[in-house]
Order: C-alpha cells, then structure tokens, then sequence
C-alpha cells in the first residue's frame, strides 16, 4: 500500500516564490525515506503541504489513499509531524503537552496518561514530566516533539531534520528509536542535513532542488552510482622524496598522509601491494567524504547547471 | 453517538481546559488586576466622588455604575484573554499542534471562544464579589442578567480572535483594546445615563454596542435602562452571528496562520 501519494504538487507564495514546481512522489507503507535537498529546496514546504501547514497552490496529496482535500481529518489522524523549529507552549508541562495533543486527536485523557508516561519512559523524559518545556535541554526539547508526534500512535511519522543540533551520542540513540518504530510498521520520512544519517536508516531516496524531484530511488542503487571513492591513507614514516605510484591517481597532503582516488570497484589489494614494494606501512586509513554526500553534491551540481 | 463527534468532544474539551488552564496558571495577570482595579472605581467614582454626585436614575451613583463596571470588566478580559492566548500561539508557532490535528476550525474558534469567555465570566464574578462589599445588589431579572454577561463575553471573545487572527506583534493586540475598546466602553454608560447628554451625543451613543449590552446588564440588575432590552439582544446576537461568521471566515483562508 501507498502511504503517501504526492501528484504535480505545486506552492507559490504570495511574494511569487515557487517553491515547489509539480512535483510527484510515492512512499510505500513500511518504508523509511528520506527526503534530501539543499536549503530551500522546498523540502519543509512539502511537508507543510502533506501536513495541512502550508496551503498548496494545485496538485493531489493521498495519506493511505484518504485525499487531503476529500477529507482533510482522516488525512491528518494518519500523520505524526516533528517540525524542524521548536512549536510547543514552553510554559507548559512536559506531560501536559502530549496528552493535550492526544486529546486534539480524540483520544480522552484516561487512555492518553498512560500512552504519554510510556513515551517519555521510553525517550528519557519521564523525570521531567512535570517541567514546563522552557526548562528543557535542546536535545530533551528534539525528544519531546518526537513523543508529542507520536502520542496518537501515527502510521506515518515526518521528521524534518530531529537531529539538528543534537550532539553525537543522542543522536544515535534517535536513530535506535527510529529503526524500532519503523520495525513494529511505522512508515518514516525523514528530512536532515547529515547525510551520514540517511544513509544509515533509509531504504529509499528523494533528492529535491529548487522545487524539483532530481532523484527519486532506493538507496543501494544510488550509491551504486559511485564511480569513484577516496580514500586518505596515514603511513608510519615520512615518505621519501622520489616516491611515485604507477596507475594510482593520488596526491600527497602531508609528509605521511596520502589521498587516494579509486574507481568504484577497484582492489585495494593492488594499492597495498605498490605502497609495501616501496616499503611504505599504512597505519590507518578512512573514506574522505561520506559516499552519499558526493553523490548529493553531484546531483545538486548537475541540476544547477541544467537549470 | 457516532466517534466523530466523541473524537470532536474531547478534542474542545482539551482545547477549553487548556485555555483555563493558561489563565488560572498566570492567575496575578488575569484575575488580580481586574479585582484590583475594579476596587478602586468603586472607592473612587462610587464612594469619594459618588457621593456628592447623589442619585442617578433612581438608584445611589454606586449601585448605578455597578452592573457597569462589572459589564465592562467582562468585556476586557474575555477579549484580551483570546487575543493574548491566540496571538501567543501564533507566536510561539504552537498553534500548529493544532492546525496538523484533526481538529475543525469551528472547534478552534469554539475552543478559544470558550476560554476567554470563562475568564470574562470568571473575572465578573470575582468584580461582583468586591462590589458587594460597598453596595447592595438586588438583581431584577436573573435570566436577562446572565444572559447578557454571557453573550456580551462570547462577543468580546471573538473580537479578540480576529484581532489576533490580524495581529503580527504584541503591539498590535493593545492597540485595538487601548484606542478603541476603553474609549467605547467609557463612552457605553457605565458611569452615567445617556440622558445627562446633549441630543446629538446620545444620538451617538446609540451606535455604540457596549452602551446596548452596559444598560441590558443594568436592567437585568437594576430593573433601569436607556433603551428597550429586546434590542439589546437583537444587536448583540446580530453581533455574534456576523463575527463568529468572519473569525470562521479568517481560519478556512488560513488568514495569520497558514503560508
């Protein structure tokens, strides 16, 4: 099943921006995607629009087949939104805020008490559960919009960028929660800045510029796509002043540091044999850029220079 | 009952105790300064100056301005109770948890106008209470009175939505209660009869809507008004109607709210 169907979606603001220029996507119920882009791609107006924020200029939007427009309240009872800028009343209280958000989706207190007390079990923040939401730390406040979005218990969950400025070790405790919630059905859209992220929890791609889907495609396929990686190689010595390498493109950062550019699919095997020749020990080594940032950095490129 | 309107019950019901929430949690905003306030008319317009003024209508200067001051401390807070809460969570953008839920927009504008109608009721009765303690009131007409405080309060409430539904900073909800809601409510009757005004001014007077509800809260008290009661309601209810129908108006275009 479609969780969510987008069809020619157009927005223009009233200054005349056109933001997004008829775009079309599928995401299939289970899936975990990720939506990338450049700022002001039109990435959170497309969430706007999907989540009744924004208002479109023409188009069709389905939520497991209900149209936004036929019938906008069971359209939005499937969604859970953590929007990219804190939105809560920060005079509120923790617990306050999520059992009123499940009271906003019909859902009485008496069985939204114990569905919050469960999600801020299960985030880290029943401690806090009666601190106004000022009080709270940024990644406490990331925490809390992700139990808020998901107190009614969605079938489709949007982030858009919940890591933002979230230090290392919470958000890999995220991305643990996330996988769970997508394992036990929830269907994922994630949008975020750190491509590192995508990579490690979707499935499938959309990669928006400038109000246009560039790419839209599973993740394998497009890293797949790499022609070349790069490698950045620390040796144990200084290297010597004759030093070459025969048919490996490659350039010397420092005295015992070397970049190495390889096609994709190439032996590494073939690259120690040359360095052990001349005598030369690796002590480490690691991928220069992340493999789906050069290949966003490449779409983005080719799309600017088409447009 | 069909889940529909069981999910749309609980949904108005989290909406209202949230509004009354807000105002009991910040209580030495919204309730202390109306009593304080309203203390000090009574002392000063009511006792110091009341007294050499004598009788006005039949009845002591202080039972006279009474019902009006009560009215009109009504009318404040149930306006700026939605203005300031709706304006806020524009603000603070938490109007969103709101507007992404499957929630009406009659239930939004319901919400909101029950909210700050409680505390216009609220505040009422607390100015009611204080001027118990420098006059008698005998009220006349229980149903027109409550009826009246009631409707003037919803009508109030919903000026302060729209006003907030426009509003782009807190500046822009004083200005509305400051240079146009104080000077009609001074000038609706609440410390004196129209009938101490020249022709002309009264002529004025009678298109003022707060001089209508003022002397339809004095009735219901007193049993004393400038003008007959069933256009009193007339117009308060033609009000209702018309700005109920533009707020509701203003949230379906998304006006303030919605890119």
């Amino acid at each position: 099943m479609i969780a969510l169907s987008i069809q020619h979606l157009t927005k223009v603001y009233s200054n005349g921006f056109e933001a997004l220029k008829g775009i079309n996507l599928d995401v299939e119920q289970g899936d975990f995607f990720a939506l990338l882009g450049p700022n002001g791609a039109g990435k959170s107006t497309t969430i706007g629009v999907i989540s009744s924020l924004v208002t479109k200029s023409s188009g069709r939007v389905q939520v497991f087949d209900v149209d936004t427009d036929a019938d906008a309240e069971a359209a939005k009872a499937y969604i859970g939104l953590v929007p990219q800028e804190f939105n809560f009343n920060g005079f509120e209280q923790v617990k306050h805020i999520l059992v009123s958000q499940a009271g906003y989706y019909g859902i009485p207190a008496s069985q939204a008490e114990p569905r919050a007390d469960e999600l801020l079990k299960q985030l880290g923040l029943w401690d806090k559960r009666h601190t106004t939401a000022r009080a709270l730390s940024g990644g406490m406040k990331r925490r809390l919009m992700i139990a808020r979005a998901l107190v009614h218990k969605p079938q489709l969950l949007i982030l858009d960028e919940p890591t933002a400025g979230v230090d290392i070790e919470l958000r890999r405790s995220m991305w643990l929660f996330l996988q769970a919630i997508n394992a036990q059905g929830t269907t994922i859209i994630l949008t975020t800045h750190y491509l590192e992220e995508a990579e490690n929890l979707c499935r499938n791609i959309a990669i928006i510029d400038k109000g246009t889907i560039i790419e839209n495609t599973d993740m394998k396929s497009l890293l797949n796509r790499l022609a070349k990686e790069t490698f950045i190689l620390y040796l144990t010595s200084p290297l010597m002043a004759d030093f070459s390498l025969a048919e490996v493109d490659y350039h010397q950062l420092d005295d015992t540091t070397l970049e190495v550019e390889l096609k994709r699919g190439d032996s590494l095997n073939h690259l120690f044999a040359a360095l052990s020749q001349q005598g030369i020990e690796v002590s480490s080594m690691k991928n220069k850029a992340n493999r789906l940032e050069e290949l966003f950095l490449d779409l983005v490129d080719k799309s600017e220079a088409t447009l | 009952m069909n889940t529909k309107f069981l999910r749309h019950k609980v949904a108005f019901n989290t909406l209202f105790a949230r509004e009354i929430r807000r105002f009991l949690r910040i209580w030495p905003q919204t309730l202390l300064p109306p009593a304080i306030t309203m203390t000090l008319y009574f002392i000063i317009f009511g006792n110091l100056i009341g007294s050499r003024i004598g009788q006005m209508g039949g009845f002591s200067y202080m039972q006279y301005i009474a019902p009006g001051i009560i009215m009109m401390s009504v009318i404040n807070n149930a306006y700026s109770n939605v203005a300031s809460s709706f304006f806020s969570a524009k603000f603070q953008n938490h109007i969103e948890e709101l507007l992404v839920a499957p929630v009406p927009n009659y239930l939004i504008l319901a919400g909101y106008v029950a909210g700050g109608t409680t505390r216009g009721l609220f505040v009422g009765l607390i100015v009611t209470l204080v001027s118990l303690f420098f006059t008698q009131l005998n009220i006349q007409h229980i149903f027109i009175t409550i009826s009246m405080v009631f409707l003037s309060a919803i009508l109030f409430a919903l000026g302060g939505f729209i006003n907030a539904i426009y509003a782009t900073s807190f500046d822009e909800i004083s200005i509305i209660p400051t240079f146009i809601l104080t000077p009609m409510t001074y000038l609706g009757g609440v410390f004196y009869s129209i009938s101490l005004l020249p022709e002309f001014w009264q002529n004025v007077s009678l298109l003022n809507p707060i001089f209508y509800m003022v002397n339809a809260f004095r009735f219901g008290m007193l049993g004393a008004s400038d003008i007959a009661i069933e256009i009193a309601f007339a117009i308060i209810l033609v009000c209702i109607i018309s700005l109920s129908s533009f707020a509701l108006y203003l949230l379906n275009k998304g006006t303030g709210i919605r890119n």
